[in-house]
């Protein structure tokens, strides 16, 4: 190992890992590697948005009634927040390009503001969805708005009643199937927005980290790129959300 | 060529001090657990493989020993049930994906590009460490009890109805799906920004190529089979709703994301094996592989078109009928670049200069049991014989050809090329071919009664079966005897060689990719200077000259002074 960093003594200042010839191929794997990572994200995401496009499909009037139930307007706050955070980091990218470092603080800490904003609206969101039994499994309760609505929608498949006396199925209480076709959207609902929460999650220990490393000037964070890294991220963070918000919450809204 | 006669080539002076090499360069268990060494990481995914292997093995004996009498009662029938599942998901999931990729794709990929190591080190030691998390929680779920949903997890069966531990395996599987994206993820980006200047895209071996396209399937498959795997735990433990239809839910949805990962997966088996088996063909039939470009895309063509035919494993869930058509046509397409390279393996063997050593032995094996394999995937691409085939051992026997003869001799094929260059000793050669025979007879005689039995109408995964099928059960169950004994034997002289083999010399076989110009053992740091790459792929002229002229083989295309190698006192 030692005869290798001899030959590099020339980028002690920056980080160059010993499998690098130089800054630049190790920049170029950076940018190819988080773009090829997030491909496998939209794979993880796209295989959700297949099952929700589905669902929905079959279940249109169950679905139409359910998304009703959303705070739209909390949603649409939501929005605002993160696309207003992609404008920060993308100001926080441009900064550190430049080298002004007190700058890049200021605006990766506003980015870092907005991700909190967007997590403490999510959680007012989920509590009332809580609160009003809408969080799938053995609690989850549905009221129908109006009942005419709830008859016009026939199921494709027609269980009237669930099978008794099979183990496992005790938490399936008989009932007409389009009520399970809320619970359907309320699932996906909840595994969707709570992936993209936890995604929001990492992007703030992800953008903390390199807050932290900007501050204290630590080497390697001395290119933008890993800053760059952050924000490509992040930027997918926030379009996995438009994608969501629109299919979640609008379409169909009366 | 002037380099033939460089110092250092074979044979090795016996008075010669150890070199420094990645092995004996430090040798405490930290310096292991924590290394970001490719080479180290492939060892350490070898022991955790060979581990898993072993416990996988043993689910199947159990299987063959239930399957010896029709009406067995050395097992109950849940336990049988068990054992097939275990079988299933560790082979599958814990063996046969890692296997090549992790193991030579990690030790053998940086070297053969000419890289000091992956583009990410650490991700590449995390990739270890979720894959052994995943398996840890494999174990504990067999110790609990095991797991009884088969490997393909049906759900509404799986998430809501079996009551074994299918929480804690999902949980395992996906854990270790996420090793597999990692490593595909690395590959990549090393394949990409690591190749040594003058590495075109078209001097890059074949087993590089391979694994380009598998790390192209890992990336894109793997992902989906976590979140769906994720949804069916979702189901299991919380009692949301995605495919349970008691809710609505559709159950042929979850076959859908399911197959849609674990179709390309057989692809994510064999690709490898395909890439080992073209760097054995060349090397040890003296040639440039024929028509270089064609197995290198056909790779790439398998990888794409194996994503296009995952409807297949579903003609008679009530696909619809012009679906079932489509993925039909597209199953016979894919049988396209396999065919393709198949042909272009045994043109490469043509006028060739043939050295039957084990290597090259279980590459030709896996020529013959792919060929058969493949064919036998095309009856069951086939609408009409599907109907009678599907769920029969017909099935069992088509599948176990592609990933046993198939993706394990590509796997022991690797392991006997490259043991010289990882631990710097020679394998006693003569018990390494009798070990190879004994493999394909055993895995002949195990499975091609399969073949029978699934034509005659056998159910897979059934403990009970009609008197009429006994013979050949019992003739695969003898074949199953004869496959273990094939697979302890290379264990036993592979840990007997580590101790005791003769030493392997840098370049054993006389090939020409650049991992065999440096030392057996590699250095940690594997090129003192970036070697930079004039020559082409398969270059094996210099070596027929060598060897015509009697000369000692170093590395033939290499012209420095060995500058790579370190006496220590």
């Amino acid at each position: 190992m030692s005869t290798v960093e001899l030959e590099h003594p020339t980028f002690a200042p920056q980080h160059v890992g010993h499998q690098f010839e130089e800054l630049d191929q190790q920049n170029d794997a950076y940018i190819v590697g988080i773009w090829i990572f997030l491909v496998t994200e939209i794979m993880f995401f796209g295989a959700l948005f297949l099952a929700l496009t589905i669902y929905r499909y079959n279940y249109a009037t169950a679905f139409e009634e359910a998304h009703n139930a959303l705070n739209w307007k909390l949603g649409m706050l939501n929005t605002f927040i993160l696309l207003t955070s992609s404008f920060f980091m993308a100001m926080a990218v441009r900064a550190k390009t430049l080298d002004h470092r007190s700058e890049t603080k200021m605006w990766l800490g506003l980015t870092l503001l907005c991700a909190f904003g967007f997590l403490t609206v999510k959680y007012f969101e989920y509590s009332a969805e809580i609160r009003e039994h809408h969080f799938p499994g053995p609690t989850f309760r549905w009221e129908a708005p109006s009942r005419a609505n709830v008859e016009a929608n026939t199921p494709l498949i027609q269980m009237s009643e669930a099978p008794k006396g099979i183990a496992g199925l005790g938490n399936y209480t008989p009932q007409p199937i389009e009520h399970h076709a809320h619970q359907l959207f309320f699932s996906l609902y909840f595994i969707m927005t709570g992936l993209h929460g936890l995604h929001v999650l990492v992007g703030i220990l992800v953008l903390g980290c390199l807050w932290v490393l900007i501050a204290v000037k630590h080497p390697a964070v001395e290119d933008y790129i890993p800053l760059e890294i952050g924000g490509i991220y992040w930027h997918f963070v926030d379009i996995v959300w438009i994608f969501l918000y629109p299919l979640v919450y609008l379409i169909g809204r009366q | 060529m002037s380099s033939i006669s460089v110092p250092g080539a074979v044979p090795v002076p016996e008075s010669r001090k150890e070199r420094e090499n990645y092995l004996n360069i430090q040798h405490t268990v930290a310096s292991w657990l924590l290394t970001l060494d490719h080479k180290r990481i492939a060892i350490l995914y070898l022991l955790g493989i060979t581990f898993m292997f072993a416990i996988g093995g043993a689910a199947a004996a159990g299987i063959r020993i239930a399957l010896v009498r029709p009406h067995d009662t050395f097992f109950s029938n849940e336990v049988y049930n068990k054992l097939f599942s275990i079988h299933g998901i560790v082979m599958v999931f814990f063996f046969l994906v890692p296997s090549i990729p992790a193991v030579f794709g990690n030790f053998a990929l940086p070297l053969m590009i000419g890289a000091r190591d992956v583009a990410f080190p650490r991700l590449n030691l995390l990739s270890w460490y979720l894959y052994m998390t995943g398996s840890f929680l494999m174990l504990l779920a067999i110790i609990f009890g095991g797991v009884d949903t088969g490997w393909t997890f049906y759900t509404p069966y799986s998430s809501v109805y079996s009551d074994t531990n299918v929480s804690l395996v999902i949980f395992g599987v996906f854990i270790a799906g996420f090793s597999s994206i990692a490593t595909g993820v690395n590959f990549l980006v090393t394949i990409h920004k690591m190749r040594a200047p003058g590495m075109t895209w078209f001097r890059m071996p074949l087993f590089v190529w391979a694994m380009y396209a598998t790390s192209i399937i890992m990336i894109l498959g793997t992902p989906v089979v976590a979140i769906t795997l994720f949804l069916v735990a979702m189901e299991r433990i919380f009692g949301f709703c995605v495919f349970n239809p008691v809710c609505g839910g559709d159950p042929l949805l979850f076959e859908h994301l399911f197959w849609f990962y674990s179709h390309p997966a057989v692809y994510i088996m064999i690709l490898p094996s395909m890439g080992v088996v073209s760097e054995v063909i060349a090397c040890f039939s003296r040639k440039r592989i024929f028509g270089y470009e064609f197995v290198g895309f056909s790779s790439l063509a398998i990888a794409l078109l194996g994503f296009l035919v995952w409807g297949h494993h579903m003609f008679v869930t009530g696909e619809s009928m012009y679906s079932g058509m489509v993925f039909s046509l597209l199953s016979f397409l894919i049988a396209v670049p396999s065919a393709i390279k198949v042909f272009n393996w045994s043109a490469t063997l043509y006028k060739g200069n043939i050295w039957l050593s084990a290597p090259m032995i279980y590459a030709l094996g896996f020529i013959g049991l792919f060929t058969i394999g493949g064919l036998t995937g095309l009856y069951l691409a086939s609408l009409a014989v599907d109907v009678h085939l599907n769920m029969t051992y017909f099935v069992v026997a088509h599948f176990h050809y592609v990933m046993v003869g198939g993706a394990i001799f590509g796997f022991m094929a690797a392991l006997h090329f490259w043991w010289p260059k990882m631990t710097g000793r020679l394998y006693p050669e003569s018990w390494a071919k009798l070990a190879a025979l004994i493999m394909f007879i055993g895995f002949n005689l195990t499975f091609f009664p399969q073949f029978i039995l699934g034509y005659l109408g056998m159910p897979r995964r059934y403990h009970y079966y009609l008197p009429e099928y006994q013979a050949w059960n019992i003739l695969s169950s003898a074949g199953a005897s004869v496959l273990a004994v094939g697979y302890i034997i290379p264990f036993c002289y592979l840990l007997w060689s580590l101790f005791k083999g003769a030493p392997a010399g840098d370049n054993p076989w006389g090939a020409v990719g650049l991992e065999w110009t440096i030392s057996s053992p590699p250095p940690s740091h594997n090129y003192d200077e970036v070697p930079i790459v004039t020559w082409e792929a398969y270059d094996y002229e210099p070596v027929i000259q060598a060897e015509l002229a009697g000369a000692a083989v170093g590395h033939p295309l290499m012209t420095t002074e060995e500058p790579y190698i370190k006496e220590t006192e």
